[in-house]
């Protein structure tokens, strides 16, 4: 699954809130892994600030954001601005997780640019960021 | 050469030329945890496992159990159904609960969220956006009178979904029994209270290891002593499953996570027979139903020979494995939920042929969300259907003598037992998860079936094979919004005000020079939660003596 480029590109896995559902998290971290990416996991039961941090000290190009609990309204708007503030505002923001459709649409809005649902592939994961993750 | 040889070297010669007119589909038939199964069993597989009735089998209700725990199984007594529920506060998750006992549920079973499984309360700046989102909200034990309101705990079983916390929960749960005026003996639930798997596999913990077994084992010090029927720990392998391990190792975790129990036990002083017979297990019952049934029919035999030959129990009850079943949530597809409701009668079958002694169907939506009314009814209608119409309920363990099912019965204790023999040599179960083991063999189990989903080496149906165009718009489900995260935080301000802040403080200065003395727990904060202590005052109060517990990145 190895794609030239990829690995130039650090992607941020995080866990904020909550929510100890990291099956999903784990798998998609080796999965990037395997394609090349510089991969880095932040564990579970991150605040906004933690994920944050993390995202700037690694001066990631993706931050991919897990969750499953139901809170991503809450959680995904302060992660999502504070990132940008801190000076990544090129990153490429992912949602992964029990995300209704109507709560896609508006996390879409806030400008979150893609939301991956159960049923998607590992593939599709890959070649998304391999296409989309900022070029710096 | 026997006749049965010859005849079988005859079969198998008619085998290969059938195989060469009608190909086999696939190259290699596996379970759906991968285990390559024979497409035969005869008598051979089983002399082979040395197979011996009396040793191996026994009759249901007598040593091994391997064929279950009571000589007349659901003859006798139905499984327990036994719908998990919880959602937004504890008034509303008490309706639920009337409708589910009015509908025909034999015992209850309680769901917590985020903030509750984590130690916090609704008004902490941790629990942002989760207050009753998977779970009912408790912070006090005002929520719990609430939750139990109008339902007499006399008269019913109730198990509850909680670990990290599970000592202050259960100090809230026996204060309401009490103040309802119920005899201490007729207290009757289970506490699942089985921290290992927290670190292991669901991962809502508060403590590190060490001091989280300890809380475990003064609950079942406190519980043995003054609650003789109540089940002090649920030793849960359902989370490590859904996490993504095999049956095998849902199996061989769960049980040692069980020995650990017991050794943690016995060096506290108590005796094998005193403590045993109140621990009780939880397995997850998923697609492959031959794999299921072999499980659990290998965990009544491992575990009922571990305890009498290692711990020397003697007491029968001590070495049944009693336990709850409930369909693989991870089994059910956002895509065509309908077809969801199929998978948990299938599920439940497995569960049932597994001699289970308690059930939850999951509802058809809860991949999208928690279940509405009506999704929870047809789950437990499903149960229903399979207890009264399928004629189950008359035989017990009617595959038992099955040459498939008994060889893949000892396949899958073997494997069990290999894995248990590894965390004994690592030291038992603490040390095995201070050392990542389970967690990283789960991980590689999880990512091992995620690559053969998508090379179509195992099929689920509508989500890489018969898919639709068709989207998940026209089921109806349930949301929780942000007012009920704002009603909690109002209750506890009020609470605040109206409880006696002297009472409280005194309460929880006990438990801490409680903690700090290594003393057993229970009394103390049975005193702070009577006195309105908040669930995150207990819980802060122990983080302060014991820190708490932070696991690496690792993937």
């Amino acid at each position: 699954m190895e794609t030239e480029g990829n690995s130039r590109v650090r992607v941020l896995i995080a866990k904020p809130g909550l929510d100890g559902h990291d099956r999903g998290a784990k798998v998609i971290a080796r999965a990037l892994r395997d394609a090349g990416f510089e991969v880095i996991y932040t564990g579970l039961h991150q605040t906004a600030e933690m994920v944050i941090s993390a995202a700037v000290q690694e001066d990631v190009h993706v931050v991919g954001l897990s969750i499953l609990s139901g809170a991503h309204n809450a959680l995904v708007p302060d992660i999502l601005d504070g990132v940008k503030k801190a000076g990544l505002s090129d990153a490429l923001f992912i949602v992964g997780g029990i995300i209704p459709e109507d709560d896609i649409i508006e996390l879409k809005k806030l400008g979150v640019h893609m939301v991956f649902t159960p049923g998607a592939t590992l593939t599709e994961v890959v070649e998304y960021i391999h296409n989309n993750a900022p070029k710096r | 050469m026997s006749e049965f040889e010859k005849e079988k070297a005859k079969f198998e010669a008619k085998l290969r030329e059938s195989d060469k007119k009608l190909k086999p589909r696939k190259t290699r038939f596996s379970t759906w945890s991968d285990v390559e199964v024979p497409m035969l069993s005869t008598p051979a597989d089983l002399e082979q496992d040395g197979f011996d009735y009396s040793r191996d089998l026994g009759f249901p209700g007598e040593f091994p159990y391997t064929r279950g725990v009571q000589s007349n199984m659901y003859r006798g007594k139905l499984w327990t159904m036994r719908q998990f529920a919880g959602f937004a506060s504890a008034a509303e998750t008490n309706q639920r609960f009337k409708m589910l006992l009015a509908q025909g549920q034999t015992g209850l079973s309680t769901a917590f969220d985020m903030p509750t499984l984590m130690g916090y309360d609704a008004d902490s700046p941790r629990g942002k956006g989760e207050v009753g989102k998977c779970g009912v909200s408790v912070s006090s034990l005002e929520d719990m009178e609430e939750l139990y309101e109008g339902i007499s705990l006399a008269d019913i079983t109730t198990s509850m979904t909680i670990n990290g916390p599970a000592i202050v929960i259960m100090c809230m749960y026996f204060a309401v029994a009490e103040k309802q005026g119920v005899p201490r003996d007729q207290v009757r639930g289970t506490l699942q209270n089985d921290i290992l798997k927290e670190y292991i596999a669901q991962k809502e913990w508060l403590f590190p290891v060490k001091p989280a077994v300890k809380l475990v084992i003064d609950t079942i010090e406190y519980g043995t002593k003054n609650y003789p029927n109540w089940n002090t720990v649920s030793i849960s392998g359902y989370h490590i499953r859904e996490a993504g391990s095999t049956a095998v190792q849902e199996l061989a975790f769960t049980i040692a996570d069980g020995l650990a129990y017991v050794e943690e036990s016995l060096k506290r002083g108590m005796k094998v027979d005193e403590f045993a017979p109140r621990l009780s297990f939880f397995f997850d019952v998923h697609n492959d139903f031959f794999e299921e049934i072999a499980k659990f029919r290998a965990a009544r035999r491992i575990w009922a020979r571990l305890l009498k030959e290692r711990y020397g129990a003697k007491d029968a009850k001590s070495m049944m494995l009693r336990t709850h079943a409930q369909t693989a949530g991870v089994s059910l597809t956002a895509q065509q939920p309908y077809n969801n409701i199929v998978r948990v009668a299938v599920q439940g079958l497995a569960a049932v042929f597994g001699g289970t002694n308690s059930l939850h169907t999951n509802s058809m939506d809860e991949t999208l969300a928690l279940p509405t009314d009506e999704a929870v009814m047809i789950a437990l209608r499903t149960q229903q259907v399979l207890a009264e119409e399928t004629g189950i309920d008359n035989v017990v363990d009617p595959l038992g003598g099955s040459y498939f099912v008994e060889a893949l019965t000892n396949k899958v204790e073997r494997e069990a037992l290999e894995y248990i023999k590894k965390i004994d040599e690592m030291g038992g179960m603490v040390a095995a998860v201070e050392a990542g083991y389970p967690q990283n063999e789960i991980a590689n189990s999880a990512y091992h079936f995620q690559r053969m989903l998508e090379k179509k080496e195992k099929v689920m149906v509508g989500v890489n094979k018969y898919q639709a165009k068709e989207t998940a718009r026209d089921l109806k489900t349930l949301t929780i919004g942000r007012a009920v995260e704002e009603r909690q935080v109002q209750k506890l301000v009020a609470l605040r005000a109206k409880r006696s802040s002297a009472a409280v403080a005194s309460a929880l200065a006990d438990v801490k020079k409680a903690a700090e003395e290594d003393k057993n727990l229970c009394e103390p904060i049975l005193t702070a939660v009577k006195a309105y202590a908040t669930l995150q005052e207990v819980c802060d109060t122990l983080r302060g003596v014991y820190g708490i517990y932070r696991e690496d990145g690792k993937f």
